[in-house]
């Protein structure tokens, strides 16, 4: 009988650590179809963040590395720069990318390094807890805002894509997401590109994906994905918000 | 003999490093490792190296990380608070056992402190360069000629042993010119590294750099492993240089730019009739406990020399479990001590007996 | 004898290049040598100073605190670092610049107009270099060819049409 659903090969043959419902799994899984089609698991670097894909080392068959928290764009970036041919992505939290690591992955994307960046926006810090994020909506309850994020106090949440879309180093910049078959499949081809792009020397790439986290938001993983869709996605709309080369912009 | 030509010391310790086959080096401005990087910059790019100026020092040091990661040999250089904003990186490459080599070329602190030479880092490098269990190799040298040479002793001792490697330096070392030689381009005669993450092609296991060992069984046998290793450095790699100890009563401990003042001290202790001798030190991690221990056997009386308020004071106490003497002198904040007052010390300590 | 030398006046007179063909001397003739500058942002505008040794044995402390060849070039400079000359040595003063006299007698004192002397013959700029050769008379800290040659040597190559400048500079000093 033909097989015609199965493992990626670039995702290893583990239980993953994420909780029940969340979307981690998926593009997890994404990722590591996009390496074997393209072929390139054997020369591909990933780079583990600090958070809940902390463990993304041993998820992934390709080599990897562990960052510390917010500095895996400079990670990679010193990869990169050491080793041109290999292939780098980095697989980043909200809070990992949008908080501690805000410099470095600007800087990373206005140098147009030759890399491509995973993040996973799902408004709050889902490894320590459900504290917080820099992307948490206004009035969302987490941990750290008990009363609900007040803007007045904690400022406004980050829009990243649209944030970096500005920055002549990047060469692509998609909001997507995984709520649905027709969005999972959308965010496929956008992080097939984000490494395509790596492969032709383009520039920077960033695949942002809005994402759940039923356990700190306290919702199925059901009621969570129509949360998500009736909050999260009207603040940070899908899209492409850059889709070119670096610097093509200034030709 | 090889041409000898002046150069500065911050020049010298980039040229050296690119003797020594690195090609990579991610840095970010600061007085007084200044020229370094610029050296660096101007070099690179001719030679098909990477300079990057990073946008800061955190992100210089992971830089450093992840190429040394992917097998190359990679280098930062910065100043006192600038080390500190690095140490994130230099404990994660200590806990992934991934070598580096770190250039500090010290000035006054605590805080923004001053620009001005200073010694006040010897605790930091030798005992806490981030957080957790764990040592790197901290080397001392006096001269920009020494500069030259333990920039490639740096860069093999770290890759073979696995860990990062410091130069202590200072900005009187960093700033000054000396004559010196440059060794003749060598092949690195390095292991493979086998171990780094630069794409399996199949050809191997996935290799993983990571620090994370969330079973504290699993952690603490990986830091005892380590601490096995530190064992041996310490048997093997101490490096000390002594100056008229064998009939010294009293022998000053200095490294650096302090020893070379220390030096001229006991030049004229010695011209006014006192027994005085030096032993300086070469690496500070490990310390070299065996020479002055050796020392001590027939020394009356230790005194340490550092420009800060005294921190290689402790290691020379514990080495020697305080059998003798250890006494202190010391100037901080940027000032160098000059000979003179160093000598004056060695009389009122050597009139005091 | 070894030079034990503090060079000093502003920022943008040649304070360390100045220093540095001394120290290149030394070099050229074999011997240990230092030269360590002043830094940080005194340099931008402010006063410049840089610390020479030459000797036959190495150099211990490369910072000169009690020299035995002093070069003012402003006034600042001379008010600092006069009192610091050891007894016998030798001081050199711009005098277009310093109109001030040593008033120890301990040392040997030469005052010399260096900046005029370099306006009047056609070398502006050069009032360093004018120094240099009035202190070589004073104190042969060096063979002459090596002297010569470290002005070869020290003159970066995009400016190596100054060479002859900086020698006949060096003669202007040595003559006055």
């Amino acid at each position: 009988m033909a097989i015609v659903f199965d493992r990626p090969k670039s995702l290893l043959d583990v239980t993953l650590s994420y909780c029940p419902g969340c979307t981690h799994g998926i593009v997890h899984r994404l990722v590591a179809e996009v390496m074997d089609e393209l072929d390139i698991q054997g020369k591909t670097v990933g780079v583990a963040p600090v958070g809940c894909a902390v463990m993304a080392y041993d998820f992934f068959a390709c080599d990897m590395i562990q960052a510390p928290h917010g500095r895996a764009p400079a990670v990679a970036t010193g990869i990169k720069r050491a080793k041109p041919d290999n292939i780098v992505f980095t697989y980043q939290g909200d809070g990992d990318l949008a908080a501690i690591g805000t410099a470095e992955t600007i800087h990373a994307a206005t140098r147009g390094e030759n890399i491509t960046i995973i993040f996973i926006n799902n408004a709050i810090y889902g490894m320590t807890g459900g504290q917080m994020a820099p992307t948490t909506l206004p009035n969302q309850v987490t941990q750290t805002t008990p009363y609900g994020r007040d803007v007045d106090s904690a400022g406004y949440p980050i829009r990243v894509c649209e944030l970096l879309s500005t920055l002549d180093g990047v060469a692509l910049a998609q909001r997507v997401s995984v709520d649905s078959v027709k969005n999972v499949n959308l965010a496929k081809k956008a992080i097939k590109k984000g490494f395509q792009n790596q492969i032709d020397k383009k520039g920077f790439s960033i695949i942002e994906v809005v994402s759940t986290c039923p356990t700190n938001w306290g919702l199925t993983p059901v009621e969570a994905v129509k949360w998500l869709q009736e909050n999260m996605l009207p603040y940070y709309p899908l899209g492409v918000y850059k889709d070119g080369e670096k610097g093509d912009r200034l030709k | 003999m090889a041409e000898r030509f002046l150069m500065k010391g911050n020049e010298a310790l980039a040229e050296a490093a690119i003797q020594a086959g690195c090609r990579h080096f991610f840095g970010y401005p600061i007085t007084p490792q200044t020229e370094l990087a610029a050296y660096m910059s101007k070099k690179m790019p001719k030679i098909g190296g990477t300079y990057l100026q990073a946008e800061s020092e955190i992100a210089a040091a992971n830089m450093v990380l992840g190429a040394s990661a992917a097998g190359v040999r990679a280098m930062t250089s910065s100043s006192s608070p600038g080390i500190s904003l690095k140490t994130e990186a230099i404990s994660y490459m200590a806990g992934s056992d991934v070598p580096a080599l770190i250039i500090n070329v010290q000035r006054g602190g605590p805080g923004l402190g001053g620009i001005q030479p200073s010694q006040a880092d010897y605790w930091q490098a030798t005992r806490a360069l981030g957080h957790g269990d764990f040592h790197i190799l901290v080397f001392a040298p006096a001269t920009v000629q020494e500069m030259v040479n333990l920039v490639s002793t740096a860069f093999d001792l770290g890759d073979k042993y696995r860990m990062p490697a410091m130069i202590l330096a200072d900005g009187m070392l960093g700033q000054m010119m000396e004559p010196v030689e440059l060794p003749e381009a060598t092949e690195t005669q390095a292991a493979p590294k086998t171990w780094a993450v630069d794409g399996h092609e199949f050809k191997r296991e996935r290799n993983v750099v990571n620090s994370l060992y969330l079973t504290p069984n699993d952690l603490e046998s990986r830091v005892k492993a380590r601490f096995e290793r530190y064992e041996n450095i310490k048997q093997t790699e101490q490096r000390a240089e002594e100056y008229l100890t064998d009939d010294a009563d009293i022998v000053v401990v200095a490294y650096g730019a302090s020893a070379r003042v220390a030096h001229s001290a006991v030049d004229l202790a010695r011209a006014q009739g006192i027994k005085a001798g030096m032993v300086r030190p070469i690496t500070l991690w490990p310390f070299p406990t065996n020479i002055v221990q050796k020392v001590a056997k027939t020394a009356k009386q230790f005194l340490c020399v550092e420009m800060s308020m005294g921190q290689m004071i402790d290691d020379v106490k514990l080495s020697i479990n305080c059998s003798k003497p250890v006494n202190f002198y010391g100037r901080t904040g940027g000032i160098i001590p000059t000979p003179a007052e160093i000598c004056e010390e060695i009389k009122i300590l050597e009139g005091a007996k | 004898m070894s030079l034990n030398m503090v060079i000093a006046g502003f920022g943008g007179q040649g304070i360390l290049f100045a220093g540095k063909i001394v120290a290149y001397s030394g070099l050229i003739d074999g011997k240990e040598i230092s030269w360590l500058p002043s830094y940080g942002p005194e340099m931008r505008g402010g006063t410049a100073n840089c610390s020479i040794c030459i000797s036959d044995k190495a150099i211990g402390s490369p910072l000169v605190t009690t020299p035995n060849v002093f070069i003012a070039m402003n006034g600042p400079s001379f008010d600092k670092f006069i009192n610091s000359v050891e007894p016998g040595g030798i001081v050199i003063v711009e005098s277009s610049l310093i109109n001030k006299k040593v008033e120890r007698d301990d040392v040997k004192v030469s005052y010399v107009p260096a900046s005029a002397l370099a306006e009047e013959n056609g070398l502006k700029g050069l009032a360093n270099i004018i120094l240099i050769g009035k202190l070589f008379k004073e104190f042969g800290f060096s063979s002459e060819e090596a002297l010569y040659k470290a002005v070869e040597k020290c003159v970066p190559a995009k400016k190596a049409h100054l060479i002859e400048a900086n020698k006949k500079a060096l003669e202007l000093g040595m003559n006055s």
